[in-house]
């Protein structure tokens, strides 16, 4: 087998001065769904936001490679154009910007960045209508604000649209699944199932189950106090379900 | 390649540095420096003017001196004091005998730098263009004189008169004595003084009654030779029922001096006409260490002074060291209507004061200010506005939303509204805001592939979009890329 699209080694990064993850080891191969459970305060966070490269996040040990690059060595936009997505757990608003606009000129930045030509505001139409119509979305969500007065389970499509229309390698969705209904539960996870295929990764971050039973996951690893605590496959997230995190709890 | 794409992709190359900073080796005809009736007597005799324009230069020149020592100091803006005698008053591209009458008379180095500047000068060019080459008519103004105009002849067709304001005083005197200073008069204050004895040139519309004009008018305005000011004039007449559109650009070399630009621009709507006037405003604003750039002190006022008229100013404010500046309109007409948008711009050292009057005189007149400031880098920005309502103005309404957006923590932004209402029905709301770029904001742009620079343009568009909704369609794109580009190194 070849080398997993993401490795991580021995992760260590501090915010604040307090350490947050103490070691993690992990690696997630192309075409494989890898879930990350764990209890409110364990690092889940912290892990996404040290993958996309956020301020105010100090790495202070290991490495991550991702397609045989250093990763902790690119900038965020860098990394975004090799093909890193984040679904963020709080999607940001850009008042006065509309959705096509913004989804298109991220679009356009990532495929200059790769030497790509421009999607035209034709194509790039196209594709975004289709993308809405198997997220259930309507048509004009495309001439709204970028989150501006949506509601949290209209952010979280707008994640899974963006994400669906910049095709990453490797996405990270971080607790993309908190604040949604059952019925909105359900098109979200339409949306990342989509998305499965053989070159690309994803990583399902979320503190319950529920995503993982339309969401199947490959393997599941239990992140607890910054570390990696336990991994196995699909029972172990139906194992927590019935347990709970009590058991990797620090005493 | 169309013009107006040339400029687009002009601005785009541009790296942080001001594209516009380059001088043009002409031949250049000026007055002795300094001020004095002479010099006034000089303008007023290059330019061949009639005895009546001289008187009223004069008398301006004498309110100018009476006003001596009468600056406006109450701006929030700070700079060593002026000594207008060191100054040039009157510079030209030196021509043979009479002005030029078609392009191809026009000087091939002016033409080069208007070229360079990306504007259409070309008519052919723009006539040969596609549908994104626009429809525009153009007045170059290069220091004190228009050195081309063009589409004069189709314009002439409907009637409309567009030409250099020293031409229409010879062809149109009775206009131009009717009008000027009608809204801004010679004693109005020392900048307009001053302006109304050294004007230079600038342009001149009329828009006869009934006729909507069926172009964007343009004046571009360029400050070439050194140590001179631009003292441009410019008056727009809309008759009864007529329309026009009207947009001004402006840029100047890169000069370690401090340059004063004073215009005075006015505006007549009469029954049922309206004026739309844009400005993109790019003069040099100096270095990071505040070392030159362009004084731009601007009297800009319209009179709706007839029933159901209209003026709307939207001005985007990029440039200069320092602006002093608030387009203004008096509601004379029963049911007129006054709207002002403004983005501004204070990146820098940059220095800006900037805002609007809306005079409610007549009955039912509404208006309508939307400004929108943005600071950066060690820049000093104040939206000053008042909004007055006379006693006899009943069910006068006005909205006004003053946004204000900091980027770093060096820069200021600050909002003086006067309201001043004199009738009980009247209505006047006022909305304020100030915020900033957020790091969250920031990190979902770049999280998404945006460098922070393109971040921050797309963050502040969509600030401004309000006011850059109003610009017409081949300048909003321009002013979205200046936006971007006069935000450069705004953010580490």
């Amino acid at each position: 087998m070849s080398e997993p699209l993401l490795t991580i080694r021995n992760l260590r990064a501090s915010v604040d001065d307090k350490e947050v993850l103490k070691g993690i080891d992990l690696s997630v191969a192309a075409g494989e769904v890898a879930a990350i459970m764990g209890p409110n305060g364990s690092g889940k966070s912290t892990l996404s936001n040290v993958l996309a490269g956020r301020d105010g996040y100090e790495v202070t040990d290991g490495e991550v490679r991702y397609d045989g690059q250093d990763l902790l060595a690119m900038e965020p936009e860098e990394r975004a154009a090799t093909g890193v997505f984040m679904a963020f757990q709080y999607p940001v608003e850009i008042p006065g910007v509309v959705n096509a606009t913004f989804t298109r000129t991220a679009l356009n930045a990532q495929r200059k960045a790769r030497g790509e030509s421009a999607i035209d505001a034709i194509d790039f139409l196209k594709g975004a209508r289709a993308t809405l119509a198997r997220l259930e979305m309507d048509e004009d969500f495309l001439r709204r604000d970028v989150n501006a007065g949506f509601s949290g389970g209209e952010k979280k499509r707008n994640e899974i649209f963006q994400m669906a229309m910049l095709e990453p390698r490797l996405a990270i969705l971080d607790e993309t699944d908190s604040g949604l209904d059952i019925d909105a539960l359900r098109i979200v996870a339409t949306g990342v199932n989509a998305m499965r295929n053989p070159e690309r990764a994803l990583v399902v971050i979320t503190h319950y189950q529920r995503l993982l039973e339309y969401v199947v996951p490959d393997s599941v690893h239990v992140l607890a106090d910054g570390r990696i605590a336990r991994s196995g496959d699909r029972e172990l997230a139906l194992e927590l379900e019935r347990a709970g995190y009590a058991a990797f709890q620090p005493a | 390649m169309t013009p107006l794409r040339e400029t687009v992709e002009t601005v785009e190359r541009a790296s942080g540095e001001y594209r516009y900073g380059f001088v043009t080796d002409i031949e250049t005809e000026r007055a002795p420096t300094g001020l004095n009736e002479e010099i006034v007597r000089f303008i007023s005799a290059k330019k061949e003017e009639p005895e009546w324009l001289l008187e009223w230069r004069l008398k301006a020149f004498r309110m100018w001196l009476g006003l001596e020592d009468r600056e406006p100091r109450w701006a929030n803006v700070h700079f060593p004091k002026i000594d207008f005698q060191e100054a040039c008053y009157y510079a030209a591209p030196k021509q043979e005998g009479d002005g030029p009458a078609s392009l191809d008379e026009v000087d091939p180095e002016l033409l080069r730098t208007y070229e360079k500047l990306g504007i259409p000068l070309r008519e052919q060019e723009v006539l040969a263009g596609v549908a994104g080459a626009g429809n525009v008519a153009v007045d170059a103004v290069f220091d004190s004189v228009s050195v081309a105009t063009t589409f004069k002849d189709k314009l002439a067709e409907m009637g409309v008169i567009f030409c250099p304001i020293s031409e229409a005083v010879r062809d149109h005197p009775e206009l131009v004595r009717k009008y000027l200073g009608s809204v801004v008069p010679q004693g109005d204050n020392f900048y307009a003084a001053l302006n109304s004895a050294v004007f230079s040139d600038g342009s001149f519309v009329y828009v006869p009654k009934g006729v909507q004009c069926p172009m964007e008018l343009s004046t571009y305005f360029r400050i070439n030779a050194q140590g001179t000011g631009q003292f441009e004039r410019t008056l727009i007449i809309a008759d009864e029922g007529s329309r026009v559109s009207y947009l001004e650009g402006c840029t100047a070399p890169q000069r370690d001096e401090n340059q004063l630009h004073a215009a005075v621009v006015e505006l007549v709507a009469l029954k049922d006409a309206e004026i739309k006037y844009s400005t993109v405003q790019n003069w040099y604003p100096g270095d990071a260490e505040g070392k030159g750039g362009i004084y731009n002190f601007v009297t800009k006022r319209g009179a709706c002074r007839g029933a159901d008229s209209k003026i709307s100013w939207t001005q985007v404010e990029t440039g200069s060291a320092i602006t002093w500046k608030y387009p203004s309109v008096l509601l004379q007409g029963d049911r007129s209507i006054g709207e002002f948008y403004s983005v501004a711009i204070s990146n820098l050292r940059q220095q800006a004061d900037t805002g609007t009057k809306m005079i409610h005189l007549g009955r039912d007149t509404r208006s309508t200010i939307i400004s929108k400031g943005i600071s950066a880098g060690r820049g000093q920005q104040t939206y000053r506005g008042l909004v007055r309502v006379q006693p006899k103005a009943g069910g006068a309404r006005n909205f006004t939303q003053c946004d204000s957006l900091l980027i770093g923590d060096t820069c200021g932004g600050h909002t003086v509204p006067y309201i001043d209402v004199r009738h009980p029905g009247a209505e006047v709301a006022h909305e304020a805001t100030t915020s900033r770029i957020s790091d969250a904001q920031l990190f979902y742009c770049r999280q998404r592939g945006l460098d922070p620079e393109e971040a921050v343009s797309m963050i502040v568009n969509g600030f401004c979009r309000d006011v850059l909704q109003q610009l017409p369609m081949e300048f909003a794109v321009e002013a979205q890329k200046l936006l971007g580009i006069s935000l450069e190194g705004a953010v580490g």
